[in-house]
Formats: structure tokens, sequence, C-alpha cells
């Protein structure tokens, strides 16, 4: 026995590193470098570079003497600060009335609310156009009836609405669970000690849920603050994230300005993220204990219940009206000037699948790859912080979820210029012009979601069962794949399966990177589409496909883990009538 | 380690004047009245009624399932009775909602809100009553100096024991000096040390202020330590109520002598009844002669009941007292728990426990000795079925 296997031998099992195990964290951390740090950094440097490779806070100064970049950053701001509060003020009653009352349907809002989810903001954008817009359906009903109309698709207006109808599921899924978890025994003290109404909203039942509802108004923020594809679609140029893509793509890779404008986005990204974990520091408190009740559901009135579904019904049909709106521009003959369609035809679905086939496929080849990857990094990165003592572990996870602060845009102009000349290795082909740096930008800007996924389902695992395996024989790499990812199987599937959606509905990096229509996948398409009158036809038709596509991604996952996690508590039923 | 106590304890002036012109309670009553509750077809509470007289300490004590935290909670005001009334203070509080019952509850969890600093948890109530500011902050400080909690006003419930977490609970249900007092099984959440602790506080705070206070708990050790009275209770039904000592040495059924204390059953018949002696007879162990008793019982199927420790044990060839009855039976099993000796014995058919206290140099009975068990008529008690 050779002196390093006896060290090995008697090393605590914790601190036991295979060699393996180092190779893997050694690719994890190439792979991070190369396609998030490097990019970002690169990125970085040049918004503080001059001509001479100098430290210059020059092009900051010239971004702020432009009058259309200062009133774009206003906008930027203003608009997500106007989106998250839309938002709050859609989806903090929508949360309230179904977790607090006896509610028909309430389990239907809570799955409809995820629906805006599935369909790219930009794309609702147009069919919302067609029912908001100046002489969308409802104006023109309006005009008809009252003489009036409301401009509300107009301008920065129409963005703000466009977003906030989007993205007020992240406010409305985090605050249910969040109110959900609130211990019945909170709200009692305080009806005991004489609050009631709304004054018990305000002072217990609302801050108690506050976690929740900041870590959903956070998200709505940075995403508004990212989107390039629903500005770009409405005409509102006059935001950040246009003008960096419009400055890239009319003056130039050299312009230093897109970079600015990159690394302004990032600082807000990540202050937003930093200011809700700063909220949040000690105050995420998991209030429902053991044996614990959650909050008693009440009757509502007869007025109540009138005015809580009629608000509901009202919400839904705007958060629905994209969704209609698509489906009818995918069969319309034409729809201009008019209330509905004139006529409805199949035509624009043959067209898609006849000229953009291949779009589709390019989709699930582009998402299916980025969601594996991340699947693979996630469960790697998992393991690696959760179950063993790596130095510097724990960058590995930062890294990894910083790709939550990234725009987009950002990500791919940092590609376009740290691979610019770049050849694939033994052939001429430049990478730039290649899709695999879209699927990579898939995969990096996915990742936090598949590794939060990985991590809780590694997290709920007790490690007794990876000590069992261990002390019957097996190797840790053998535990890993017999033990460990057998049992994370569930946690894996839900992150590959969030990974492969959201990708499939990504346009901002997408935009940039797809150097020809032969290599675009749908969302990309559907924006193509979307440019030209005569294209809606057929991009909504594509953007159908689309959600369609998603749905059933999303449902079969989930048939996938119910069956899984039946089968899991058969499995252990069993095992304690043993 | 918990290094506080209420500064209650020693009873002196100078702490207590402060309190009492901060904080003035009134002695009220508390009636139930034919108090009924079912979700659906199960019935939760079946026709309570309980007379809880003026600055009584009072517990519900009963396994759970039994309705006992039900029934706090419905003076609370947290369930709807179906049937009945409720009435505190002579006042029929029956429709009137929790949040004007003005009946303070600490709840099983304590239910702190983490959001809220100590300050203002204890705050709570009187900003809800719209107290002006120099009101409250004098409340607040006296009864956080009552709990002893004054220098952790600042921090937040996270960050304190669990014995403080419920003296703040405790603060902020007084402080808004309700006219009764509900304890949901307040020291089930501390460890046995602090439990002991906890419950002498508890029971000199409720002295000090003299509120009226309705205890549920599920130990009968802590029911019969601090309770003037209590109520046994079980499948909803209130089983008996009296003081601690009467309710062990005279339970009113089966159900009252099992689980108030430890006791040995027989079930059985009691065949004659004469001026002198009673016969029982049971399957188990025969018929056994008992001297009569004024007021006893009459024949018909019945149990008698006796406790382990009113038990003699003796090796079964001494010589025998007449004033004990005696049953012969054989060591089963032997268990040493320092202040006692706690043994089962087989008599017949049966296992009968006795206990007897231990002394040093006191030698014990081993598994699977003869020994003859000797009961004291006046501790048997004829439980009719």
């Amino acid at each position: 026995m050779s002196f390093a296997s006896i060290l090995r031998f008697y090393a605590p099992a914790h601190t036991r590193l295979s060699g393996r195990l180092l190779l893997v964290a050694a690719v994890v951390a190439l792979f991070l470098i190369l396609f998030l740090l490097l990019p970002v950094g690169t990125v970085i440097y040049t918004a503080f570079a001059n001509e001479r490779g100098g430290f210059t806070l020059g092009h900051f100064s010239t971004f702020f003497d432009q009058s259309l970049l200062r009133e774009s950053f206003y906008n930027s701001l203003a608009v997500s600060l106007a989106s998250v509060a839309v938002a709050s003020l859609i989806a903090v009653p929508l949360a309230y009335f179904t977790v607090r009352f006896e509610f028909r349907g309430a389990l239907l809002i809570h799955t409809l609310g995820v629906l805006p989810l599935i369909m790219p903001p930009f794309v609702g954008a147009v069919a919302m156009q067609l029912i908001f817009g100046r002489s969308g359906s409802i104006n023109l009903l309006l005009d008809d009836w009252f003489g009036f109309g409301i401009p509300i698709m107009d301008g920065l207006t129409g963005v703000v609405f466009v977003e906030s109808i989007h993205y007020f599921p992240f406010i409305l899924m985090n605050l249910v669970v969040a109110l959900r978890n609130i211990d019945g025994a909170m709200e009692e003290a305080a009806m005991n000690l004489g609050a009631t109404g709304w004054r018990l909203f305000f002072r217990v039942i609302f801050p108690l849920a506050m976690p929740g509802f900041i870590a959903g108004a956070a998200l709505v923020f940075i995403k508004v603050f990212d989107d390039l594809g629903t500005p770009l679609v409405l005409g509102a140029t006059n935001m950040l994230a246009p003008q960096a893509y419009l400055r890239i793509t009319s003056v130039g890779l050299e312009d230093p300005l897109g970079y600015v404008i990159s690394v302004i986005m990032i600082g807000f990204s990540i202050l937003a993220l930093w200011l809700s974990v700063r909220m949040l520091k000690g105050r995420e408190y998991a209030t429902l204990q053991k044996g614990g009740n959650a909050l008693q559901r009440r009757k509502l009135s007869r007025w109540q219940a009138l005015l809580a579904y009629g608000w509901i019904a009202v919400v839904l049909l705007v958060v629905l009206s994209p969704h209609l709106g698509i489906l009818l521009l995918s069969f319309a003959k034409v729809w201009s000037y008019s209330v509905l369609p004139d006529a409805y035809t199949l035509q624009h679905y043959t067209t898609v699948l006849s000229d953009s086939g291949s779009m589709i496929g390019n989709t699930l080849l582009y998402c299916g790859l980025a969601a594996g990857l991340d699947v693979i990094f996630g469960t790697a990165i998992a393991y690696l912080i959760l179950r063993t003592s790596l130095p510097g572990r724990q960058l590995l996870d930062f890294a990894a979820s910083a790709a939550l602060a990234i725009p987009g845009v950002v990500l791919a102009i940092g590609y376009l210029r740290l691979f610019k000349g770049v050849n694939i290795p033994f052939t001429d082909t430049p990478f730039t012009a290649t899709w695999v740096l879209i699927m990579i930008a898939y995969a990096i800007r996915r990742l936090p979601y598949a590794l939060r996924s990985c991590m809780a389902a590694l997290q709920q695992m007790h490690v007794s069962l990876e000590e069992a395996a261990e002390s019957l024989g097996a190797t840790k790499w053998r535990t890993i794949r017999r033990v460990v990812v057998p049992l994370m199987a569930g946690g894996i599937l839900a992150g590959f399966v969030t990974s492969f959606i959201t990708a499939a509905v990504e346009l901002s990096a997408t935009i940039l990177l797809a150097s020809s229509e032969s290599q675009a996948p749908m969302s990309y398409g559907i924006y193509l589409y979307m440019q030209s009158i005569a294209g809606r036809g057929p991009g909504a038709a594509l953007g159908v496909l689309a959600v369609v596509i998603v749905a059933l991604g999303t449902y079969a996952s989930n048939v996938i883990v119910e069956r899984m996690s039946a089968r899991n508590v058969q499995r252990s039923a069993q095992q304690s009538m043993e | 380690m918990e290094t506080m106590t209420m500064n209650l304890a020693d009873g002196s002036h100078e702490q207590t004047a402060p309190l009492s012109k901060a904080i003035t309670l009134k002695k009220v009553s508390v009636e139930c009245r034919g108090i009924g509750l079912a979700y659906g077809k199960t019935e939760v509470l079946h026709d309570i009624n309980l007379n809880i007289v003026p600055g009584e300490f009072f517990a519900l004590l009963g396994p759970s399932g039994s309705g006992k935290s039900t029934l706090l909670r419905l003076i609370a005001g947290f369930n709807r009775r179906q049937r009945g009334h409720l009435l505190v203070d002579g006042k029929d509080i029956t429709g009137v909602p929790p949040w004007k019952r003005n009946i303070g509850m600490v709840f099983q969890n304590y239910a702190l809100w983490p959001h809220m600093t100590v300050w203002d948890n204890v705050a709570f109530g009187l900003v809800e009553r719209r107290l002006d500011k120099a009101a409250i902050r004098a409340k607040v400080g006296a009864v956080l100096e009552l709990v002893g909690l004054s220098d952790y006003a600042q921090r937040r419930p996270n960050q304190l024991s669990g014995g403080q977490q419920q003296r703040v609970a405790l603060a902020r249900t007084i402080v808004i000096e309700p006219q009764v007092l509900l304890l949901d099984e307040p020291l089930s959440n501390l460890d046995k040390k602090l439990r002991v602790q906890m419950r002498q506080e508890l029971l000199s705070l409720q002295r000090k202020l003299g509120i009226t206070t309705i205890f549920v708990t599920h130990d009968q050790e802590e029911a019969m330590t601090t309770a003037d009275r209590m109520a046994v209770l079980d499948k909803g039904v209130v089983q008996q109520i009296g003081s601690p000592s009467a309710l062990f040495d005279y339970p009113a059924n089966q159900f009252v002598a099992g689980f108030v204390g430890t006791v040995n059953l027989i079930h059985g018949e009691i065949t004659h009844v004469n001026g002198e002696t009673i016969r029982f007879l049971s399957p188990q162990l025969g018929e056994i002669s008992l001297p009569s008793i004024p007021d006893g019982p009459r024949p018909g199927k019945a149990s008698i009941s006796f406790r382990p420790h009113t038990v003699q044990v003796a090796v079964s060839d001494a010589q025998r007292g007449n004033e004990y009855v005696w049953l012969d039976g054989k060591v089963e099993l032997c268990e040493f728990l320092g202040e006692f000796t706690r043994y089962r014995v087989r008599v017949g058919d049966m296992l009968m426990t006795a206990d007897q206290a231990h002394f040093s140099g006191l030698p014990q009975f081993q598994p699977g000795s003869c020994v003859g068990l000797g009961v004291q008529p006046s501790q048997i008690r004829y439980l009719m079925s």
C-alpha cells in the first residue's frame, strides 16, 4: 500500500476528493470563465479603456452628454419601476384573494397565471397592439360606442403594459408561496389583540409575505430592464437595451457607447439583486412551523364575492388577451382596422411549416443542448458545493448565479467581441458564424435556474444514503452514478425543463448572435416575421407553435416528475411496512 | 441556560408599584352554557358546561383530540360554537368577533411576529386600541420589566431563547389588560428543566395579576401543579371538574382515573352489598370481599381502582395485617425510579402496578419472586360502568 493511498484511506470521507471530481470542477470552472467571466470582463474593460488601453471615464461622460442616451437611461428606469408597480397591482389582489378566501377556481388562476411566461413578451406585444392599440379592437369599440379611445399601447406606456402583463406571475407565484407559509396563529394573535381588516393585512399579513413579494418584484425589475424584444417590436427604441443593440449593429463593435450601456445595465441588475438580498436579510422566516396551520380560509360575503370575481375576470381577460390575439392573428386573412379579423385561413401555418421548419428544429436542438449542459453543470456544481470541501467551491455557485445579473444583450456583445476573429479549431469557420455561441449563451443564461433546481434536489437528500452506499463498497464516483443522480432525477428534470422553455423564448442574445437566417431559432424567426405587416400572420403562427411546444414540454415534465415522486412515495411506504 | 427570572417571584412592592399604575386587571368570571360544536358529523364539543370563578387558574386537561384546544379557541372567538352560550363577566359574548373580545391568548408556538421587534410585538395591541404614545411607552415598559426583558426590547423574536419568547408572548397578551388570559399548551415548546421553572413563574404571575386564566394542557402534572381547578375532557365531553386533589382521589370514571395519575383498574361486578361487606366478582381474580363504606356502591357492573403508591408489597409468607386486602402475585418486572421502585405484578390474569417508596438499604423484589399486594380498602374507588 502506497503512502498516498494510506493517507486517502484515513482522511475523513467528506474531505476526500477523487481526481475525477477535481477534473469535473476544473471543467466547470473553465466553462464559466470562458463563456461568462471573460466575455463580461471584456465588455467592462472596453467601457473603461481609452484608445491606448488605459483607464478612462470619458466614455461615460460621452454617454451622459448625449440627450438621447440620457433619455434612454431614465426611460428604462421609469419603465422598469412602473412595470413593477402595475404587476404588483395585478398580482397582489390575485394572490391574496385566492389564498385567503374560499375561492372557486383558485387553482385555475394559479395555472393561468403561468401562461404569460411561456410566450415571449414581444410576441404578445404584436397581438396586444391589435387589441389595445390606437386602431385595435378595444379602441375601435370604444370609439364606436362612446367616441373616445384609450392610448394605452402608445410609446413607453405600451411597453409598461405589455411587460407587466407578461411578468406579473413572478410576483404572483412568489407571493402565493409566501402567503401559504404564514402560520395561522400569527394572524389569530393579531386578531386576539384587536386588529382586523385592512390593519390586519398591512401590519401583519403583508409584512410576513414581504420576502416573497420582494423576490418577485426584483425579478420583474431585472427582466423588464433587460428586455430587448418588446421595446423593439413596439418601436420604443429610446430605452437602454434597444440602444445597446442599435449601437452595436449600426455603429459597430468598436463603438464604446454600446459597452457603456452594457455596464450600466449590469450595474442596475446587480443593484436590484443586491437590494432584494439586503432587504430580505434576516427576514427569510419560514413562519409555518411543524404542526402549525396555514391561514384560515374565509367565506366571501355576497358583495365581496361579486367584487373579487369581477376583478379577477377582468384581469384574466387582459392577461389572456395576447394569447387570444396571437391565435386569432395566426388564423386571420386580414386583420386591420377591425374588431375581429375579416376572414380566416390556415395559410400561415403551411407557410411557416414549409419556409421555417428548420427554425423549429433549431430551437429544439439549441435549447435541448443548452438545457442538457445546464443540468450536467448544475448537478456537478450542486454536488461540489454541498458534498465536498473543495476550496473556493462557493465561487462556482457565485459565478454561475451571476449570470442572472447579465442581460442577454450584454452577454452577446461580450461574445462578439471576445470571439471576434477566433476560428473553430482546425477549420476556417469563425466562431461567431456558427450556432454554437447561441447555444452556449442559452446555457449560460439559464444555468442559474437549473442550478437552483439541482441544489434543492440534493439538499433534500440525506447524506446517509450516500454513506450507506460507500460503506457497502461503492466508490465516490459509483455512488454518484448509482445513488445520487437517480435520486436527484426529479430535480434534474425540473431544471432541464425550466432551462429549456425559458431558452426557447430567449430573444435578446439570439438577435445579436444569429448570423444567418438558416441558424435562427423560432424566437428570432418570429421577430423577423413581425417586422413586416405581411409577416404578422406567419409570425403569429410560429408563435402559436412555440407556445404549444413549450406547453407540451411543461406538461410532460410535470407528468414525469409526478410519476417519479409517486414511485418514491410507494417505495418508502413499502420500506416502512417491512 | 436560562438565567433570568421574572421580577415577581420576590413580590417586592418597589417593583410592582409602577406595574399596578400601568396595568389594571379586573377579575371576571367565565361561563360556558351547553356549548356544542360539530364538524360535519364529528362532534368536537358536546354540551360543555363550565363555571370559572373570577381570578381562578383553571386547567383544561385531556388527550390530543379531546376538544380542549377547540374549546379554548372558541372562548377566544376563533371557532364558532353551534349551540350554547359563552358568558364573560356575566355578559353574553357568543357573537362578538375575536378582535372585540378583549380576551388575551398566548399561542402554543407563541406566534411572535418575526418582522417586529420585541417592543413592537408587545405594543401591537395598544396601537390597535389607539392609545397615545406616552401611555403605550409606559405600559410596554412596565410589562417588559415585569417579565424581565427590558434589555431585550429592540431584539427580534428569532434572537431570543424559547423561554424569552414565551415571556414576550405573555407580555404582549397581558399588556392589553385582557379580561381573561388563555394559555394554549404554553410549556410544550420548552425543554423539561425550563418547563418546571416557567410553570412556577406563570403561576406567580397569575397570582400577582389576579387575572382569570384558562390553561390547556395534555400533561396532568402541569395541570395538577398549577391549577386551582381543572376540567378533564375526552371526546368533546367534560368528564369531571374539580380541584386536582379531588380528581386524583375521587375520579368520577375510568377515564379520569386513568388519565389523572396511574391507576390499577379491575373490571367486574358487585354481586352483594350489606352493612359490613361488599362482594366484588371479577373474571380474573375471582371474588373479593371488601369492607363496606358509607354511601357505597350498589350491586351491578363496576370497576374498582386504586393507586399504585397505596399498595403495600410484602413477601408472600410475611405476616399480613388485616387492615389490608391481600392479593397474591408474582413479580414480572421491576423498575427502579429513584424515589420509588415500580413493580409489575401478575395477579391471576392481570398485571397490577405497585410503587414502593425507596430508602437506601431497602432490598428490591426480583422478577419471579412471589409477593403479596396489600390494598387499603379506604383507597379503593368504585367506578360504576
